[in-house]
């Protein structure tokens, strides 16, 4: 029973993994484009966002994975749940990253980009190097919510019939006719928490060596 | 560059916000190792003036050249072109601007502050820059903070470092909008001390200032500035201790009861 669930366990974090190295970059340029004075753009990614936020992930798994072949006829193989999974997930986190980005870059004062204008600084440069890294301490709080979320949120992969954690609970309760499974899955996804609250807080601190 | 060449020279510049005629007709020269001081009423223009000058602001008219670089000239309708993004690159070279709030990078050290730009933007070597900031630091009475960050700092210290971290470009001229006013006097006085020290080595300066012994002590010339106008211009003991305008006098004569 362990085997198993430890199989569903790595599957669970590689959703989580993925995820993050996907949405937490793509926020950025979701934001970027959600606050650009290029009107149709700026249009374009509200609607995203807004899409995205207002329907269930649940239901942007499914289309995702049966919307090439209801839409367009096109039969994917076997390992496109995978892909579905992957990009579902990116994109509808990359949506919520996005408006903590946001607000987070909002809150910059302008005067630090004054500053670094008059100093010779390129758009590029300004962001990267002063905007960026204090954006993200201001946002490590919110991000990790969303974080936390993400990993309780992995176990909607089950609608897709990916034996991640949760869904090999679900077999293995069934099979057995036990809540052992359930309480373990539990267990885990909560330790998980535990230790990315953890690495939170050891962040939060690392990043204390100034404020403004 | 010859001693007494143009630095910066402005004519006839022209800003509105909206309806709001925030400069009319401004025209200034600031030579090689000049100080120019800039004084008026609040709402004045002499923030605009600084921003366009350090083209934070864009003019609608007028001509602004540093040295014999055109950063912008105004076409026969009467509107300010501005040169291309080579020109602008460059004209940002020859100023530095020091902040009335410091506007220093909070999440770096003094000593990052101070080198990041020469090394990311001049691409100066990485030693000689550092070395180079603790001449400046030592200069600025701040040797041994390097490792400290922004607000371990008290304002006075912030605001000798943002000018540092000007210097540290070579600017041929540094702008400074009210660097004391939001000090306590004490502090005040130490940030003072720095400038005139610069003022002393010629280093070419225009600093809006509500310091007015200090203006008069420090700049060559002056400029009083209300209504987005130069009303009265001159050499700055000369303004200062005989105003020939109306408006001059009634200004400075609220700094005298103080
Ligand atoms: N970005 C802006 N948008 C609209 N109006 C502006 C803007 N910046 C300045 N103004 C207006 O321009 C006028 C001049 O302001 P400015 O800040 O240049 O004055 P100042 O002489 O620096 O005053 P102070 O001594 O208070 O700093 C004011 O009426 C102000 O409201
Ligand atoms: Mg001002």
């Amino acid at each position: 029973m362990l085997g198993l669930l430890m199989q569903g366990f790595l599957l669970t974090i590689e959703i989580f993994a993925v995820t993050l190295i996907g949405a937490l970059p793509l926020g950025i340029l979701v934001a970027l484009g959600r606050m650009s004075r290029f009107k149709p753009l700026q249009w374009l990614m509200r609607i995203y966002i807004s899409i995205m936020r207002g329907t269930p992930l649940m239901l942007q798994l499914m289309a995702i994975m049966f919307g090439p072949y209801y839409l367009f006829g096109i039969q994917l193989g076997t390992d496109w749940k995978y892909y579905a999974c992957g990009i579902g997930f990116i994109i509808n986190y990359a949506a919520y990253f996005a408006e903590i980005y946001r607000s987070g870059i909002q809150s910059i004062p302008r005067g630090q980009y004054e500053a670094a204008n008059v100093l010779g600084y390129s758009h590029s440069q300004t962001f990267m190097r002063i905007v960026l890294p204090q954006v993200i301490k201001r946002i490590v709080p919110a991000m990790g919510n969303e974080i936390i979320t993400l990993v309780k949120d992995t176990s909607l992969a089950f609608v897709l019939g990916l034996l991640e954690m949760f869904n090999e609970a679900k077999i293995l309760a069934a099979s057995e006719v036990s809540m052992i499974p359930y309480l373990l899955a539990g267990v885990i996804y909560w330790v998980i928490c535990f230790v990315i609250e953890i690495l939170l807080t050891h962040l939060e601190k690392k990043l204390d060596y100034y404020h403004d | 560059m010859t001693d007494n060449a143009a630095v910066v020279t402005l004519k006839n510049a022209r800003k509105s916000f909206g309806e709001n005629v925030v400069l009319k007709d401004i025209s200034l020269q600031v030579n090689q190792g000049d100080v120019l001081a800039i004084i008026g009423p609040s709402g004045g223009g002499k923030s605009t003036l600084l921003r366009c000058l350090t083209l934070l602001e864009t003019l609608d008219a007028g001509n602004l050249s540093y040295g014999d670089l055109v950063v912008c000239s105004t076409d026969a309708s009467g509107r300010a072109i501005y040169g291309g993004k080579d020109v602008l690159k460059q004209a940002k070279t020859r100023f530095g601007l020091v902040f009335q709030n410091f506007n220093l990078f909070p999440h770096y050290t003094v000593m990052k502050n101070i080198i990041d730009a020469p090394i990311v933007v001049q691409k100066r070597n990485p030693a000689e820059a550092e070395e180079e900031a603790r001449q400046l630091l030592a200069k600025m009475g701040l040797a041994g903070k390097e490792n400290m960050v922004p607000c371990e700092l008290s304002g006075g210290q912030q605001q000798r470092v943002a000018i540092a971290r000007a210097l540290a470009l070579h600017p041929q001229v540094l702008y400074f909008d009210e660097p004391t006013s939001a000090l306590d006097p004490e502090l005040t006085q130490e940030v003072l001390k720095v400038i005139r020290e610069l003022a002393a080595e010629k280093m070419t300066m225009v600093i809006v200032t509500h310091e007015m012994g200090f203006a008069r002590d420090v700049a060559d010339h002056l400029i009083f500035m209300d209504g987005g106008m130069v009303v009265e211009s001159g050499r700055a003991a000369d303004v200062i201790n005989h105003p020939q305008h109306e408006r001059t006098r009634s200004f400075l004569s609220k700094y005298e009861e103080n």
